[in-house]
């Protein structure tokens, strides 16, 4: 119950307060040409994206999200970057990275990390549902997949980022939580290798400002 | 501002305020011998007597420690140390599974140097089941520490029927009841504890002063501050004079409001309790209702998370607390929260309000507003 690290930058603060392109209406009456959903509500956060396209461009994202005043700042930029200047067109909003929403926001503190995380990959299934719903199935997984680390249990990359992001600082959790190297063994000595990268690249601030 | 976050700290006194500006020009060594060393001894002497007898002990028995963590340390790693000077072989501790961070952790250290402790489980209410206490006893038991009352959810223990255990078994027994004094009576001639702590800044004095209770007569303690002789040796340092005196105008304080204003925070405590009830849909309270701290309300604020309602309260000038993961630096919610058997999701809806001596009636109802509002607001956006 210790206090909140208060370190929300005055953009988080602004789409927090006052989030923009929130879904007002019922589903059934917005009628999106395709929904997407990511994370739980055990772990804090749950955010559901929704999407309507034309001529291959988001005209309008609206969005609903239980979490953390990041998460709900987060998702409200994300809405906001993907609808302005007369929509994004599907492939690059494909490619939207946690970091380019963190950059926008002007930066996160690191343990807050992983809540906007989800809106890129809400944002994502939405598109391939949208895919999906319009017959164009083809356009999925063209998507460039970061490199796995770990064979036996397919961790990648990524991921290891990600949990040192949300805060995991030693191998012990690590392993608890991705089970990384508990088949072969073999990939131990990279992953530890990759740990100690990103505990040092993003717990000497407290802020972090994208790549 | 609204302030609702009295189990976190309080605000000083005015008594006591005025008591530390006045006593500031006094920088002697309570050690010196010459006069203005005498006279900050007499002052510290004469705070020591004010804790003693509102807590109905000897001057002797009060210890002045850096607050209630270093109080809760020394009492732990005392026991612990000197039985493993004492070759003690399988040191075993009993405590329960939702104690403040300064036992648990000290004890999670002590489980290191191969110190067995039993966490004993909390009923759906945080309450310990006293027989869970016998039964856990060992004959390499060495010391029982359960908390008086729990600073998130507010329930008090049957530290009473807790202490007898502990007595029949010749087992020392702690209490640390930082959130209790000042809120239940307390008095140490009628009850047998052998150790309890308290802290300054949870009875409107300062920060960095607390005081460990230690009876006469019970096994000596290592010191965690070894040095010179202040505090019967039991805590060495040049003693914190301004921390003292205020700690002691606060106890002296308590001595002479503390009934009145228990029923005037209860009263509130259970205004706002039924008026966000009446007010809002899908809330449920944390912990017990009825042996509960007169100030304390933890609620679930169901498909909304607690760090956003905080923030937004905060916007509002409403200060309260949080047990979601979100607020904590940790990726788990309160872990006192979850050992209620409350599912994580609704642990992460959990808002502490804690009231004190100085909140009103309109405070109250001004934050039900608030609240209302925010969780309005909130829950209209959640994707639950
Ligand atoms: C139950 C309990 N024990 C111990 C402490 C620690 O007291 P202090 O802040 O004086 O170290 C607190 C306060 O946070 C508390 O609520
Ligand atoms: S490659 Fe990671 S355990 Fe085998």
């Amino acid at each position: 119950m210790s206090g909140t690290n208060w370190n929300y930058s005055d953009k988080v603060k602004e789409h927090f307060f006052n989030p923009k392109n929130v879904l007002k209406v019922s589903e059934e009456e917005y009628n999106a040409d395709g929904v997407g959903e990511n994370g739980s509500p055990v772990c804090g956060d749950l955010m559901r994206i929704y999407i309507k396209v034309k001529d291959n461009k988001i005209y309008d994202m609206r969005w609903k999200t239980f979490g953390c005043a990041s998460a709900i700042g987060s998702t409200s930029m994300l809405s906001v970057m993907v609808t302005e200047n007369g929509g994004m067109e599907l492939e690059e909003a494909m490619k939207i990275k946690p970091d380019d929403i963190i950059k926008e926001l002007g930066g996160l503190p690191p343990n807050k990390i992983h809540c906007s995380v989800l809106g890129d990959k809400a944002l994502r299934a939405a598109i391939k549902d949208y895919y999906r719903n319009f017959d164009q199935v083809n356009k999925i997984n063209k998507e460039k997949e970061s490199r796995i680390v770990c064979h036996c249990l397919n961790v990648t990359e990524d991921e290891i980022k990600m949990e040192v992001l949300e805060g995991v600082k030693d191998f012990d959790t690590l392993q608890k939580r991705t089970k990384v190297s508990t088949a072969c063994g073999k990939c131990e000595p990279e992953v530890r290798e990759l740990l100690d990268k990103y505990v040092k690249k993003y717990y000497i601030k407290d802020i972090y400002t994208g790549e | 501002m609204i302030y609702l976050d009295n189990n976190a700290t309080t605000p000083l006194h005015p008594k006591v305020k005025e008591k530390i500006i006045d006593f500031l020009d006094n920088y002697g060594n309570p050690s010196s011998l010459y006069e203005t060393g005498r006279e900050v001894k007499q002052m510290v002497e004469d705070a020591r007597q004010k804790i003693a007898d509102f807590l109905n002990c000897d001057p002797d028995e009060i210890i002045f420690t850096a607050g209630g963590s270093e109080a809760n340390n020394t009492v732990i790693k005392g026991v612990a140390s000197c039985c493993t000077f004492c070759n003690v072989s399988n040191t075993h501790i009993i405590t329960s599974a939702i104690e403040h961070p300064s036992v648990m952790n000290t004890l999670k250290c002590l489980e290191k140097q191969n110190v067995e402790v039993t966490y004993l489980p909390v009923d759906e209410y945080g309450l310990v089941n006293s027989k869970d206490v016998r039964d856990a006893i060992r004959k390499e038991t060495v010391l029982i520490t359960i908390m008086y009352a729990n600073n998130e959810i507010g329930t008090i223990q049957p530290i009473e029927e807790i202490t007898k255990i502990a007595n029949e078994n010749n087992i020392p027994i702690h209490t640390d009841a930082v959130q209790a004094i000042g809120k239940i009576p307390v008095d140490l001639k009628k009850t047998s504890i052998d150790y309890l702590s308290l802290s300054g800044h949870k009875i409107y004095g300062p920060k960095g002063i607390g005081v460990l209770f230690r009876r006469k007569g019970t096994k000596s303690l290592c010191p965690l501050i070894s040095g010179g002789h202040q505090e019967s040796s039991m805590r060495a340092g040049t003693e914190n004079t301004i921390g003292i005196v205020g700690i002691g105008e606060a106890i002296k304080q308590l001595n002479l409001e503390m009934n009145s204003e228990v029923k005037k925070i209860k009263y509130l405590r259970d205004k706002l309790e039924s008026g966000l009830k009446k007010n809002i849909s899908n809330i449920s309270v944390n912990g017990q209702t009825e042996k509960r701290l007169p100030g304390v309300l933890n609620v679930s604020f169901n498909d909304i998370e607690g760090e956003s309602i905080l923030l937004r309260l905060d916007m509002h000038g409403i200060a309260v607390s949080t047990g979601s993961a979100c607020s904590s630096g940790s990726l788990d919610p309160s872990y006192v929260i979850t050992a209620l058997g409350v599912p994580a999701e609704q642990a992460h809806s959990s808002i502490r309000f804690s009231l004190g001596r100085e909140n009103t009636e309109e405070d109250i109802d001004k934050t039900i507003i608030a609240v209302e509002e925010t969780v309005d607001f909130l829950r209209k956006i959640s994707a639950i």
